[in-house]
């Protein structure tokens, strides 16, 4: 079973013409080399390995489409809402820049929370790739900010009070709240001047830091390699070539692998934006399509479906200071899973029962608290926000305990790999 | 001969009864019928955005009976007959106000101020009315108004209570007024209330269209309002089958090259 060969793999040989004279000036081949063709990824991925792709081509939608609406957006009190209209009815094929932006939002989401999964799943976040796994988690903060902001640009109604509760909460830091809160509107309320530098940090400050961050993510990723299903390190077990004996070239194998991701992904996601734009009010929510009002507050004013886990949190403690700290711990303790968890084992398939009922109670709370962050705060809603709440920090306060109790089974000297 | 008389006149009267009789008995049933209360909430629109005519009625409704206070201020008249296949002629003829371009967005003529004065708010812009609280809430708006003395108006709604807006399509559907029937509720206090709760409508008095003609002029009305408040969702579904389409054959080709490639993998 020796390892696979890349047409490029090994040394670049000498190149004449144009692509040598090239090749003088910038490290072309040596850069496919390192990147593609000479990096050799587990060749044992399964179905949850194609959401990092597909995040990066989701966000290259982002910002392609993002560059086109920033043609025709117009910030302003008096001018964004209007100006969404004109896109989406007298701009040619505005309406469809628009759906695949607003759509990609959510699409952006739905691939980054599976993108994580897979690394709760397969124990990615573990020694060595701590790093990776804390440049992924700015990524999703980035994207948080970067979702925020993008939704109160449309200044529909629930742009408004969206961000009028959001952007409030600040103010339940002591001492500095209330003027910090003053800080980031650039006004006493959401107003213009809120507006205006929501839509500076929209297309130009955040895009910029999640590039980077992106750049970061994937560099960690070259230098510790991918984990795999197995969660054991390929590199322990080098061919004569010195190559991983179960590694195979990222490119073409995951590069012509990932195209099919990519297409099964494109085929549901226009399925979304031709057919069902606006997804039963979670993509797109009704109130948004009536203009700002200050004077008029919505019925329920519920995030869109990605925030929705931290606002259910938020919303389940009766103390707003306290609710508003939790939400933040919510999201900050992902960054300590690395140091958390204790397990001999990184995979689930050799974990013990318990850290899988863990993770699996965990999965639950989290799409619980996501649906329950939909639905107004009363009744029994609020009680099961409540449990689901004690239950989503338990998994991660918990972990340290846990992760250690029962016997793993034992780990594969080399991955599971069945050629179909 | 008196007596033929006699007989064809008890003849008659008996037919007559017999037709009373049975016309009673028929509003008896469907007096039973409406006993059950009318469970307006669940309403549907059921529009159908393909359908071009009802579009094109909707358009004509609007023109006659919404233009005079609404606008829909994004909606331009040449786009509308373009997208809803209305020849320029009769577009023209029947749905552009006189003195106004083809271009020019469909605006009411009424002055805002006036409005307010008159009915306390000004009318509300429509052109994202279908997009913001959906179609449904538009059909049960039109199907829910009822006499109500107590308003300035005359006219009350189910669907949006103490409504500003005078029941203008009452012409066509005519007068109602509302049935309310006594449940007791058990208050938070344990005490029982009896509360009048809406039981069912009651024709009062009749309009120009009966329950059906009536029903499909809304239905009409709404799909030509969620027609404007997106007027790409027609080229949106034409255009979204093939791309779809291409995206599947694009797949499946790729999950073939990919499985040439992994031939070599073991």
């Amino acid at each position: 079973m020796a390892a696979v060969q890349g047409p490029h793999s090994g040394a670049t040989p000498e190149r004449k013409g144009f692509l040598g004279w090239l090749n003088k000036r910038l490290p072309v081949d040596e850069f496919i080399s390192s990147q593609l063709t000479g990096y050799y990824a587990p060749k044992n991925f399964n179905i949850w390995y194609f959401f990092g792709s597909l995040a990066l081509v989701v966000l290259v939608l982002q910002l392609a489409t993002g560059i086109f609406l920033t043609m025709f957006y117009k910030p302003g009190e008096a001018t964004s809402f209007d100006s969404v209209e004109f896109i989406m009815r007298e701009v040619n094929f505005g309406w469809l820049i628009r759906y695949l932006h607003s759509t990609g939002a959510s699409a952006f989401f739905i691939v980054v929370y599976l993108h994580m999964f897979r690394a709760f799943l397969y124990g990615s976040y573990r020694a060595p790739r701590e790093l990776l796994w804390i440049f992924g988690m700015l990524v999703y903060l980035a994207l948080m900010a970067e979702a925020f902001m993008g939704y109160v640009l449309p200044w529909g109604n629930m742009s408004f009070w969206g961000a009028q509760v959001i952007v409030n909460l600040f103010s339940t830091i002591p001492a500095i709240g209330p003027p910090l809160v003053e800080w980031i509107r650039g006004d006493y309320g959401i107003a213009d001047a809120t507006l205006n530098r929501f839509f500076s940090l929209h297309v130009v400050a955040v895009p910029l830091a999640l590039l980077l961050l992106v750049m970061l993510h994937l560099v960690a990723l070259r230098q510790t390699g991918s984990n795999n299903p197995d969660g054991i390190e390929i590199k322990k077990k080098l061919g004569p070539d010195g190559h991983p004996l179960d590694g195979i070239p990222f490119h073409p194998y995951y590069t012509v692998k990932d195209v099919v991701g990519v297409g099964v992904f494109f085929v549901l996601f226009t399925i979304v934006v031709f057919f069902v734009p606006t997804f039963g009010g979670l993509f797109l929510e009704g109130p948004n399509f009536e203009p700002a009002n200050p004077m008029s507050t919505p019925e329920h004013i519920a995030p869109v479906w990605y925030f929705t886990p931290y606002y259910a949190i938020l919303r389940a403690v009766p103390n707003q200071r306290m609710g508003a700290l939790l939400m933040a711990l919510a999201v900050l303790f992902f960054f300590f899973m690395p140091w958390l968890d204790r397990s001999p084992v990184k995979s689930i398939r050799y974990r013990p029962f318990l850290s899988k009922l863990a993770l699996a109670i965990f999965a639950v709370s989290f799409v619980s608290l996501g649906y329950l962050g939909l639905q107004p705060a009363e009744g029994s809603y609020v009680m099961l926000a409540r449990i689901f709440t004690v239950l989503y920090f338990a998994f991660f306060a918990l972990m340290p305990i846990y992760s250690r109790i029962g016997q793993p089974k034992a780990e594969p000297e080399r991955v599971t790999y069945h050629a179909h | 001969m008196r007596i033929k008389v006699r007989a064809l006149q008890a003849l008659m009267c008996s037919a007559l009864l017999l037709a009373a009789g049975s016309a009673f008995a028929a509003e008896a049933g469907e007096a039973a019928e409406g006993a059950t209360q009318t469970n307006w909430k669940a309403w549907h629109a059921e529009i159908d955005i393909a359908n071009k005519g009802a579009l094109q009625r909707g358009a004509r409704n609007f023109a006659n009976y919404c233009l005079g206070c609404h606008s829909l201020k994004y909606m331009r008249y040449s786009r509308m007959g373009q997208d809803l296949e209305i020849p320029a002629d009769l577009l023209e003829k029947y749905l552009i106000p006189p003195g106004e371009k083809p271009a020019n967005y469909i605006l009411t003529t009424m002055p805002a101020a006036d409005a307010e004065t008159w009915f306390g708010k000004a009318p509300p812009d429509l052109s994202l009315m279908a997009r913001a609280r959906g179609p449904d809430y538009i059909y049960r708006l039109f199907k829910t108004y009822y006499v109500d003395p107590t308003r300035p108006t005359g006219a009350n709604n189910l669907q949006l209570p103490a409504i500003a807006m005078p029941p203008v399509l009452s012409e066509l559907e005519g007068l109602k007024k509302p049935v309310y029937k006594a449940v007791e509720k058990q208050g938070e206090d344990g005490k029982t209330t009896t509360e009048q709760v809406f039981d069912h409508f009651e024709q009062v008095a009749p309009g120009r269209m009966n329950a059906e003609e009536y029903d499909a002029f809304v239905r009409d009305t709404v799909a030509f309002l969620s027609y404007v408040g997106e007027p790409a969702q027609i080229q949106r579904h034409a255009l979204g089958i093939w791309v779809v389409l291409f995206l599947l054959v694009f797949t499946w080709l790729a999950w073939l090259l990919k499985k040439e490639y992994w031939k070599d993998v073991h």
